[in-house]
């Protein structure tokens, strides 16, 4: 992996990230979806749901809407933005011009993602604080590393099913609806907007194969780690590796540095 | 340094299904030369360019630029060009120099920043956002995003599409600076005067041939092309009145009278000897040689 770049491949993705990095923060839009709106995601919920008690075993709801909020915001770090500000850069042909320069395609894959993923960290911290803070949600030391392995697991996930999913959005314009469209419904079945004890059965097994809920229930393990161990569920995390070797295998085939509306 | 020419193009052809974008082309560019790559809109110009940059594949034909076939372009390849996109929008969120300290970091010798911006004239913006620009300014920070590289040569597609008269003139002088740092050019455009003004050697493409090429003054034969002498006759005197030698040249006679000629001086001296013995003035009178843009349109001109 050398890099005609006068720096190493490390400081290199690192160098892209830190733009990429800036980039977002200076990005309104960006910022209110992905740092503002989880966390009003969570107030409201509490609000509406605070005081009942959810789930087969007696888990307050503040409880059990923390680590599910932090997967949303997982998502938004990672998915949402990015398919929306690759498929912009994609039409406005901001990639192809980076292609027409010798850095790497690894490169700028690698510093997106890890932006993604310092973001994801950022979210998760932020709204395991504010559970902490004001709703008095217990945050155990130990549950910390689990938390944080399944947040980058799943925030790398994501960046890639992203990647994935822009191959099939033909314009920026299409790009927030398209991927709002995937992640609402996912959301409701997740156990991410409404404890999904109270799904029919049938939807529950339909959740069971998407990604989002087993995000969602990686949070929630690792928040009681004194059930499992060090507090990360190995078929929660097989699930997502598995969803992204499927968005790697899709993206590796379709995706393109052109833009797909480009005139002859 | 190598003789060899920076980009060589032997037989290239690109298909899309039934038709040649281009049909077989031969192009040479030499070292330190800013060449002009004309032709109209689907001409075949862009999907040249295209494949010369390493972004498409070709159907036949050798191609070589700075002596590697693009088709197999690497990092170390790119290092050595540099291109202005015919559409690219500017980097979101980042300023000027913010632009050209992420590009910078791709290369292994980059030029210094401030002396890139200063180039394009761009020092009053260096810290406004890039997606803030004109869109002349804009197609400067392109220019400069292109040159950060220190590239031995440029592709330039379309670089003045759309601008005014102002930030085209602006426009040119940048890449009239490339001439001096000594960078091969690569331009395409469909405006004449833009060819005419920047290019040491034209080409134009039309159908996905090459129809014409050489210096802006010999293009397809200019430079032996007839003039024309125009001027309108007063009230009560006709083309047929005219000398012999000149009722000869008459091409056209609707109210003003037009003659072609190879050797307009001879023949602008008959008439004035002819005029001026009539006790006539011909206030009108126009000689003209062809433009670039009458060659450019008889060349590239739709078979009826």
């Amino acid at each position: 992996m050398t890099t005609p770049a006068a720096r190493g491949p490390v400081a290199l993705v690192l160098h892209q990230g830190s733009f990429d990095l800036r980039a977002f923060l200076r990005n309104r839009q960006a910022r209110f979806f992905t740092l503002a709106l989880p966390l009003l995601f969570l107030v409201i919920f509490n609000s509406v749901f605070g005081g009942h008690v959810v789930g087969p075993g007696p888990i307050k709801a503040s409880a059990y809407y923390v680590p599910g909020i932090a997967a949303l915001g997982v998502i938004a770090a990672s998915f949402v933005n990015l398919v929306i500000s690759i498929t912009a850069q994609r039409e406005g042909g901001i990639l192809k011009r980076r292609r027409a320069t010798p850095v790497p395609a690894w490169v700028l894959v690698g510093g997106r993602t890890i932006t993604a993923v310092g973001i994801s960290l950022v979210v998760v911290a932020g709204l395991l604080a504010f559970g902490r803070f004001v709703y008095g949600v217990k945050l155990p030391t130990s549950a910390v590393p689990g938390i944080a392995f399944t947040a980058v697991v799943g925030s790398v996930t994501f960046c890639v099913l992203g990647y994935a999913v822009s191959t099939f959005i033909q314009d920026e314009d299409a790009a927030q609806p398209v991927v709002q469209a995937i992640m609402l419904p996912l959301y409701f079945i997740s156990g991410i907007f409404i404890p999904n004890i109270t799904l029919p059965p049938w939807l529950r097994h339909v959740a069971s194969v998407f990604p989002v809920q087993h995000l969602a229930a990686g949070f929630r393990h690792s928040y009681l780690p004194g059930a499992h161990g060090i507090g990360i569920v190995w078929s929660d995390i097989g699930v997502l590796a598995i969803w992204a070797l499927i968005g790697l295998t899709v993206a590796i085939l379709r995706f393109s540095w052109l833009p797909k509306t480009a005139s002859g | 340094m190598s003789v060899e020419p920076v980009v060589s193009v032997r037989g290239l052809r690109k298909r899309y299904g039934q038709v040649d974008a281009v049909a077989g082309i031969d192009l040479e560019v030499e070292r330190g030369e800013i060449f002009a790559f004309l032709g109209p809109n689907g001409a075949g110009k862009t999907t040249t360019v295209e494949i010369l940059e390493g972004f498409r594949t070709r159907t036949a034909g050798e191609v070589s630029v700075l002596g590697v076939d693009p088709a197999e372009a690497d990092g170390a390849w790119r290092d050595r060009v540099g291109a202005v996109l015919q559409e690219s929008n500017a980097e979101p969120g980042l300023t000027v120099r913010e632009s050209l300290q992420l590009y910078s970091g791709y290369y292994r010798e980059p030029r210094d920043i401030d002396e890139t911006i200063a180039l394009v004239g761009l020092q009053e913006k260096a810290e406004t956002l890039a997606p803030q620009l004109s869109g002349g300014q804009r197609r400067r920070l392109d220019v400069a995003l292109a040159l950060i590289g220190d590239p031995e040569l440029i592709f330039l597609d379309e670089p003045t599409t759309g601008f005014d008269p102002a930030a085209r003139r602006t426009a040119w002088h940048v890449i009239e600076g490339l001439r001096a740092l000594g960078k091969t050019v690569f331009l395409t455009t469909h405006y004449m005067d833009e060819a005419e003004e920047l290019a040491d050697r034209i080409a134009v493409i039309a159908g996905g041939r090459i129809v014409a090429e050489g210096t802006p003054g010999t293009l397809g034969g200019r430079n032996s092309m007839a003039s024309t002498i125009r001027f309108t006759l007063p009230e009560g005197t006709g083309a047929d009145d005219l000398p012999a030698e000149l009722r000869a040249l008459v091409a056209s006679e609707d109210g003003r009278v037009t003659l072609t000629t190879q050797t307009p001086l001879v023949h602008v001296g008959a008439l004035a000897e002819w005029a001026l013995g009539r006790g006539i003035d011909l206030p009108d009178l126009d000689v003209r040689r062809p433009t670039l843009e009458d060659v450019y349109l008889e060349l590239t001109e739709e078979p009826a």
